[in-house]
């Protein structure tokens, strides 16, 4: 269960929007505060990972600090947000993960390339440091099963995890399982997610990184996403070559995994660093600082990720490339081993919440029709 | 840190809608604008930040408006709830000006959104800010900085040289040392003086305690009062002002909107004697929101209590202050500090000269009253579910009407109706020349967007000839 506190907070803070509305054109969040007269715990927690946080609803606040209201709604939704990440964490005893998330990220990133780099020279500094080429020079420095076993086992956990999370939220939403069987909703709530619909605020952007209205957000965004999602491709497509085509890496330049890895490695890096640099700048008020962490951990991890993959490529002909393949593989361990307990998991909720508005807003529409 | 010490073009006395149109309008014809805004960053924009709408004529709908608002059912609308009491060249001047303003505002960084269910009441004749009045003032705070006027806060304007009706000079206090600056012409957009509880116990005696002002602490009316003891002829009545009914909880100031009570004329209201004394339903809730306040600062001790019971607590916006609530009449008359037995009278009363009727929220529907003093003409059901409800309300001061005279051009008028040379007046300081009484839903930015423009640009005119 979140905390008492973050849940009595947004309570308080939305019977005041509920009586004010002003901010009702900026994004979903409020239209479905008005469907609501009382603010249960499935409310509370719906409408905080409805919110994407563009932060339209501070600037515009005749309630904001230092009014004796003290309505903040984006740093409210933010705390109440990140309980919601601990409270439907799998396994449970990992939950803590979220508490100083900045600091164990990367600590189990640093043990991540320790071990894969300490694993690698095992093998002698010779099979590092040496230089490859052609077929199989990848499994020259780490043998295939090395590298395809831990990844199997870790992207089935990281499955299973998010899976559980996302169950668990649903139900605690007040959803029903067969809801999700309809396949105009979650085609209409992955559409609302892969366009980042309410990062537009109005229409007109976030107020971020201050109070200026900004779609900088939302692209950085959308070239992390698709960036992830076409780095992910890269993967799958390799997956492919190896295991049915029995196609040995590294491929060449003009190859469906390296295209798709290049210019989702590069989308990935600008995203990221754009991000990041749009939280250096943004304005703290807003947010609570404590939580920044769990934000740049994620952003400065994937930014690694790309940074080291497309390094590896461009150096996989040197005798680099043994360390920067344990390196990169090493990140990579990393990102995977903290996707379920890192800020990776606003995806699995941010989207269950979008699920839940696509029901509701079909159902206020069949009212009105009516 | 501005150089106060430099000699402006155009002083704006004000930091809320009228202040930003004529900063604005006059930092784009060319001119030096200094604007003072009494109140911090944080709270700058007077009542406007607490606005939501704007009323204007418009001869066709468009995206956030749901169909067109021409002259003739605008002056209506005016002359209406304003019994006459207007200046109707200049009530007339007002809408014909309001023509599309609409697009000037968004040019000037104004965002409108469009129809949702919280405005459907008004989306024909009034456009809504995405985001209300703050989100407004933000983007005219920008817009004037990017027209580089200068913008000094928490400065207040204590006193206007005025000689013969001509200004040269205002003492400003910035911090602790009061300043002169001198300006060839001031706007003074400074509002209203329902934030000065002395000055309105003048007129409302000890009545003006138990008032809550909605909006901004700074409306002293510090330059009304300047204006007038220098020879400015003043209009309105000093009693008028909008004013709603409020929640007793709310904070004496800066509430807002949350603080209003919209359950009135769902069931009954009774002052601290437990006795009815106006009719509640009198006509659709919109059209009688913002005479509530008078009402209940008529009552003793200025207090009164909206009265519900569980048919109707989900049949109006939820306030920001929980109903007190209670499973019988009596009880609730207990946690009110009402007398019981009167209470319950009251509502015995009531239920019995309730008449059946097909009851209907959004219509004049026929659910009315017999034989009862005063009437409910409208919405009467008997209130007989438990739990019952109570809501204590008190009047609740937006703005006051006593003002400023002007001409046309936003000149004040001195005492022999003259009008003055450089001093100009918009926004809430002149609303008594078109409001004498009542009010129509936006029309207080109409007035502020129509005169703050045209003083900015006399202002400037005069200026920089």
């Amino acid at each position: 269960m979140p905390s008492n506190e973050a849940l009595k907070e947004t309570e308080r803070v939305m019977v005041i929007c509920n009586a004010c509305r002003y901010c009702e054109g900026f994004c979903a969040v409020f239209p479905a505060m008005e469907r609501r007269r009382n603010f249960s715990y499935q409310d509370l927690i719906y409408l905080t990972n409805l919110c994407h946080n563009c932060r339209g609803c501070y600037y515009a606040c005749q309630y904001a600090p230092p009014h004796k209201f003290a309505v903040n709604v984006p740093k409210t939704f933010q705390e109440l947000r990140v309980d919601t990440y601990q409270s439907f964490a799998w396994p449970g005893f990992l939950a803590g993960m979220f508490q100083r998330n900045g600091l164990l990220v990367a600590l189990i990133t640093v043990l991540s390339v320790a071990i894969v780099l300490l694993l690698t020279l095992f093998q002698g500094t010779s099979v590092v440091f040496s230089t490859y080429t052609g077929k199989g020079a990848f499994y020259d420095v780490i043998p295939y099963l090395f590298m395809v076993v831990p990844a199997s086992v870790i992207c089935l956990f990281v499955l299973a995890a998010l899976l559980v999370g996302f169950v668990r939220f649903w139900r605690d939403m007040g959803g029903k399982l067969n809801e999700l069987l309809d396949l105009r909703v979650m085609v209409h709530a992955t559409w609302d997610a892969f366009r980042l619909r309410y990062l537009k605020g109005g229409g007109h952007g976030c107020n971020y990184p201050d109070e200026q209205f900004s779609h900088a957000r939302r692209w950085f965004h959308h070239l992390t996403f698709y960036g992830f999602l076409l780095c992910f491709a890269s993967t799958t497509a390799a997956a492919i070559y190896d295991n049915v085509l029995h196609w040995d890496a590294p491929y060449p330049f003009w190859s469906w995994p390296v295209m798709l890895g290049s210019v989702g490695g590069f989308g990935l890096l600008i995203g990221t660093g754009g991000l990041l640099l749009l939280k250096r700048q943004s304005d703290p008020e807003p947010a609570n600082r404590r939580l920044l962490g769990i934000d740049v951990a994620f952003l400065v991890l994937l930014f690694l990720t790309s940074l080291t993959g497309l390094l590896l490529l461009a150096l996989r002909e040197t005798s680099a490339m043994g360390t920067l393949l344990a390196v990169h593989l090493g990140v990579v361990l990393g990102l995977f081993l903290t996707i379920p307990y890192s800020k990776f998991v606003h995806a699995v909720y941010h989207y269950a919440a979008l699920v839940r508005n696509t029901i509701e807003q079909a159902e206020s529409e069949h009212h009105k029709n009516f | 840190m501005i150089d106060l010490t430099q000699s402006f073009d155009v002083l704006i006395v004000g930091g809320g809608n009228a202040a930003l149109c004529a900063a604005m309008t006059a930092g784009r014809a060319g001119a030096k604008v200094l604007l003072v805004e009494s109140a911090p960053k944080h709270s700058r924009g007077g009542n406007s930040r607490h606005v939501r709408n704007i009323r204007y004529l418009h001869d066709r709908g468009n995206d956030y408006l749901t169909g067109s608002y021409l002259e003739e059912e605008f002056c209506d609308d005016l002359l209406h709830v304003t019994s006459g009491e207007t200046n109707e060249q200049l009530a007339r001047f007002t809408i014909r000006e309001s023509a599309d303003l609409g697009k000037w505002m968004e040019k000037h960084g104004c965002r409108f959104q469009p129809p949702l269910s919280g405005t459907l009441h008004l989306s024909r004749t009034n456009a809504f800010f995405l985001g209300g009045g703050k989100a407004l003032m933000n983007a005219y705070y920008a817009t004037a900085l990017q027209l580089g006027v200068e913008i000094a806060y928490d400065s207040e304007v204590r006193d206007l040289e005025i000689d013969d009706g001509k200004f040269s000079s205002a003492v400003v206090l910035s911090g602790d040392d009061p300043q002169e600056i001198r300006a060839k012409a001031v706007v003074v957009a400074s509002g209203g003086f329902e934030a000065n509880i002395p000055w309105l116990k003048e007129y409302w005696g000890d009545a003006a305690d138990n008032f809550i002002i909605r909006g901004t602490p700074y409306n002293k009316g510090r330059m009304l009062r300047v204006l007038l003891d220098n020879g400015v002829k003043s209009v309105g009545d000093p009693r008028q002002c909008h004013a709603v009914a409020v929640d007793a909880r709310a904070p004496k100031f800066d509430g807002g909107i949350v603080t209003r009570v919209d359950s009135i004329p769902l069931g009954i209201v009774v002052n601290k004697n437990a006795q009815r004394f106006y009719d509640e339903g009198e006509d659709i809730w919109p059209k009688r929101y913002a005479i509530w306040g008078r009402v209940v600062a008529e009552q003793p001790d200025q207090i009164a209590y909206s009265i519900i019971d569980s048919k109707s607590i989900d049949k109006f916006v939820s306030p920001a202050f929980p109903p007190i609530e209670a499973d019988s009449i009596r009880k609730l008359a207990a946690k009110l500090g009402l007398d019981p037995s009167a209470f319950e009278e009251t509502v015995v009363e009531f239920n019995k000269c309730v008449r059946p009727g097909t009851f209907d929220p959004l219509v004049l529907d026929d659910c009315t009253t017999e034989g009862l003093e005063p009437q409910k003409s409208h919405w009467a059901l008997p209130l007989d579910s438990s739990p019952f409800y109570g809501y204590p309300l008190r009047p609740g001061i937006t703005f006051t009407y006593l003002s400023v005279t002007v001409n046309k051009q936003t000149q004040v008028l001195m005492q022999d109706n003259q009008p003055s040379t450089n001093i100009f007046a918009a926004g809430e300081i002149m609303s008594g020349n078109i409001l004498g009484q009542g009010y129509i839903a936006g029309f207080g930015m109409t007035i502020g967007t129509v005169f703050g423009r045209i003083a900015g640009r006399e202002a400037a005119h005069y200026a920089i000839k």
